[in-house]
């Protein structure tokens, strides 16, 4: 099986949208799921969310640059092959019918809410959509959006795309104007996740979040990518990764996020010492 | 000691001693010498009515494969084994032969003898042949039957049931989940005491016979099982026990606590040892805690003893021995693990806490930082037949510790088996299945630890093997009237 990089484009400063040919991932891939790539043989198991996937032929994925692993990958081009692809993993989202729906999406989360979106429409769902990013240039997939969903807010730190503000302005502006939702999704950094769950929880909106612990196998192997949601143990590669988060113990997701921070700026270290691309983040969270 | 008494006792063989082992993950066991091993051989008794061959899970013919290293043609030995086993190289390493072949072997019951030691000549001979021979030697493969089966996981029982079909002309293709083919064998078992590139010859040594290997393929997701059974005569699922069952006390969510198959799948399946040149952390601090008293226990504790180390793989000048203790709810005498392998612990310097259980965690800003444990006694024995751990009310104590490594054993992972509702399970968790390891749905067919729950990996290579020979049988009887729709 050879994983063929067919497209590449970069989306934003350190992101890139790629196609890679795996049919038999596109065949059955669904909105919500993730496969884990290998850039070559000694690279880290990263998990990407599907973020689209094209005549059952290939599958899309858009990423951040992180780490040493997310970086052997940026060097992938177009005809290059990734080492490994797996998937697709993880439950897929809950797709309700015929209701009013909130989907946010933050920086690069937004690539995985691109499925859940089109998923929504072709149940006959009514779609609103908030974008988030940090500014104009790390606003991803916009045009694409707005054409599938039914209202698209747009939000940025800086002000240099749509109102100048987060995410959650935009939900507490849209209840504010008196809109109702039946379900809502929230993808993004952990920390926005966070927050939305609390705006929702105000409003007794269920709110699919999609978590991003560490993981490795992303099979339910290793129970690294452990969260806690309602208080029990959950494996978010196969329980999740969506999780209702008005019930999900983000302080201790936060955390074990953290757990390489150390190895990483040793890895970066290393990089001074011996031409090793620097890492500056954890690789194994879902993206 | 004149040559009959020698005659008593077994040769033993070559070990890297401890205290420059424990710095590094090249191999402990180096094995036999030649002339040793002609001299262990020589010491079988070639007993006409040999028990040790009932001993082994795949009976292997034992007197056959070690006359012929006595008459030093190591090939025919070889090919004997083969017979048998095709993971010969990797039963003599891991095989805890003291309570199998070794363990039946007719001079445990001679006053001052020792057995043969079975397993260390069954690797002599394995390796021999992995060294010497040409690769592209004849294959024994039937002709074809046209008939196509399906494997589930490429661990101990899948490769053996797939390596025992395509000699007999089946059309086998395995599917695995991970990007390496092996299972256990290479997320599981440490370098130090099976080395990767002798599980990866013995993989492709099945490859050659025709197998198909497809990496990368989750059963239930990448391909359904209806796209297996349309496409597939039979299917044998070999998946393994692979979900970690954790302690659950107060704390586990803190940094610092991992299960063993996370700390094991980071180390030797990602090869974090040898980080930052593969890309995969681990973090092991100087004090470590192992809770368990398995195989798996052993292999963690000494893999947490030598991420501390100065190794040839990493980066660090320094020299920086790690504490590790194992910390076991019963006592010495019931530990699962190979007396080998706990020796090999001891020898380390690895520190055993008996009659200890884990009761909670405690941390400091999200880090793990002490262990309470709760002091426990034995009592009646239970369903295994060993004495029950019971606590003793009101005593405590409490290790300053950086990483815990719980080693308390898997359950059945729900991933395949949820997406396949029909498979009836039994209240454990495992598959059930008759006594031809068929499942209750007609053709396909389980064997290994998600039959049995956690076990041994010549365990799973005679499910492994009895399975192809069901499937066999199966596939023989209607010729077209099985294929499954």
């Amino acid at each position: 099986m050879s994983y063929t990089i067919l497209k590449k484009v970069q989306a934003a400063p350190n992101e890139y949208d790629i196609w890679v040919k795996a049919p038999q991932i596109a065949s059955h891939a669904k909105a919500g799921q993730f496969v884990i790539v290998m850039a070559d043989e000694n690279s880290e198991r990263i998990p990407l969310t599907i973020a689209d996937t094209d005549k059952k032929e290939a599958i899309r994925v858009i990423y951040q640059v992180v780490g040493t692993s997310t970086e052997k990958l940026a060097q992938l081009n177009v005809g290059d092959a990734l080492s490994n692809c797996a998937g697709p993993l993880g439950q897929p989202s809950e797709i309700p019918e015929g209701k009013q729906t909130l989907v946010i999406g933050g920086g690069v989360g937004i690539a995985a809410i691109l499925t859940i979106i089109k998923t929504l429409k072709e149940k006959g769902n009514h779609v609103t959509t908030i974008l988030g990013s940090r500014d104009r240039e790390h606003l991803i997939l916009e045009n694409e959006i707005r054409e599938i969903a039914d209202e698209t807010l747009i939000y940025t730190d800086d002000g240099s795309a749509g109102k100048k503000g987060l995410v959650t302005d935009g939900m507490n502006a849209l209840f504010e104007a008196g809109k109702r939702f039946d379900a809502a999704w929230a993808v993004g950094p952990t920390i926005m996740m966070k927050f939305c769950s609390l705006v929702a929880k105000e409003h007794d909106l269920l709110i699919w979040t999609s978590l991003n612990p560490i993981m490795i196998d992303g099979t339910g192997m290793c129970g690294g990518c452990r969260v806690k949601v309602k208080d029990t143990i959950k494996y978010a590669c196969v329980d999740g990764p969506e999780f209702d988060g008005r019930y999900v113990d983000w302080d201790i997701l936060m955390n074990r996020q953290k757990q390489y921070s150390k190895e990483e700026t040793e890895s970066e270290h290393v990089c001074k010492l011996g031409g090793i691309h620097p890492s500056q983040s954890k690789e194994g969270g879902l993206q | 000691m004149n040559a009959q008494e020698r005659k008593k006792q077994r040769i033993p063989t070559h070990e890297r001693k401890p205290q420059r082992r424990k710095k590094d993950f090249f191999e402990v066991n180096l094995g036999y010498e030649e002339a040793e091993a002609v001299n262990e051989a020589e010491r079988c008794l070639q007993c006409t009515n040999p028990l040790c061959v009932k001993g082994c899970p795949v009976n292997i013919d034992i007197p056959g494969f070690i006359k012929k290293i006595t008459e030093k043609d190591y090939k025919t030995s070889g090919e004997i084994l083969k017979q048998y086993n095709y993971l010969p190289a990797i039963c003599g390493r891991v095989c805890p032969q003291e309570t199998q072949c070794e363990g039946a072997c007719i001079m445990n019951k001679m006053k001052h003898f020792q057995p043969i030691s079975i397993g260390k000549l069954e690797r002599y001979v394995a390796d021999w042949n992995r060294e010497k021979t040409d690769s592209k030697k004849e294959l024994n493969i039937s002709k074809a039957v046209n008939k196509k089966v399906a494997v589930v996981g490429s661990g101990p029982a899948g490769l053996t049931a797939a390596a025992y079909l395509a000699e007999r002309g089946f059309e086998v293709t395995i599917f695995e989940a991970l990007h390496l083919p092996g299972g256990v064998l290479v997320y599981g078992i440490p370098e130090f005491r099976l080395p990767k590139e002798i599980v990866r010859h013995e993989i492709s040594d099945i490859e050659k016979l025709g197998v198909q290997i497809k990496t990368d393929y989750i059963v239930g997701r990448t391909i359904t099982i209806e796209e297996l059974r349309d496409e597939f005569d039979a299917i044998f699922i070999g998946i393994g026990a692979g979900t970690p069952r954790m302690m659950g006390i107060p704390g586990s969510e803190l940094i610092g606590i991992y299960s063993s198959s996370e700390f094991l799948t980071r180390i030797n399946l990602m090869k974090s040892y040898d980080f930052p040149r593969h890309d995969t952390p681990v973090r092991v601090g100087k004090n470590v805690i192992v809770v368990g008293g398995g195989n798996v226990a052993m292999d963690s504790a000494r893999s947490a003893l030598r991420m501390g180390q100065t190794t040839q793989f990493s980066h660090h000048d320094t020299y920086h021995p790690n504490h590790v203790k194992v910390v076991y709810r019963r006592t010495e005498s019931e530990i699962p693990a190979r007396i080998e392998e706990y020796l090999h612990a001891v020898e380390e310097g690895i520190e055993f806490h008996w009659l200890k259980n884990p009761v909670e965690y405690i941390g400091e800003n999200g880090q793990l930082k002490a262990v309470k444990v709760q002091h426990m006694k034995l009592g009646e024995p239970d369903d295994s037949g060993r004495r029950r751990p019971v606590p003793i009310e009101g005593k405590f104590e409490v290790f300053d510790v950086d990483t815990v490594i719980e080693a308390i054993g898997q359950t059945p992972n729900k991933l395949l088996l949820e997406s396949f509702p029909q498979l009836k399970l039994n209240r454990r968790g495992t598959i059930e299945v008759d006594q031809n390891l068929m499942t209750s749905v007609e053709g396909i067919f389980a064997g290994g630890d998600i039959v049995t729950g956690a076990a041994t990996v010549i365990e799973a290579m005679g499910a492994g093997k009895q399975a192809a020979k069901s499937i066999i049988n199966y596939l023989s009887d209607d010729s077209d009237s099985h294929h499954q729709k």
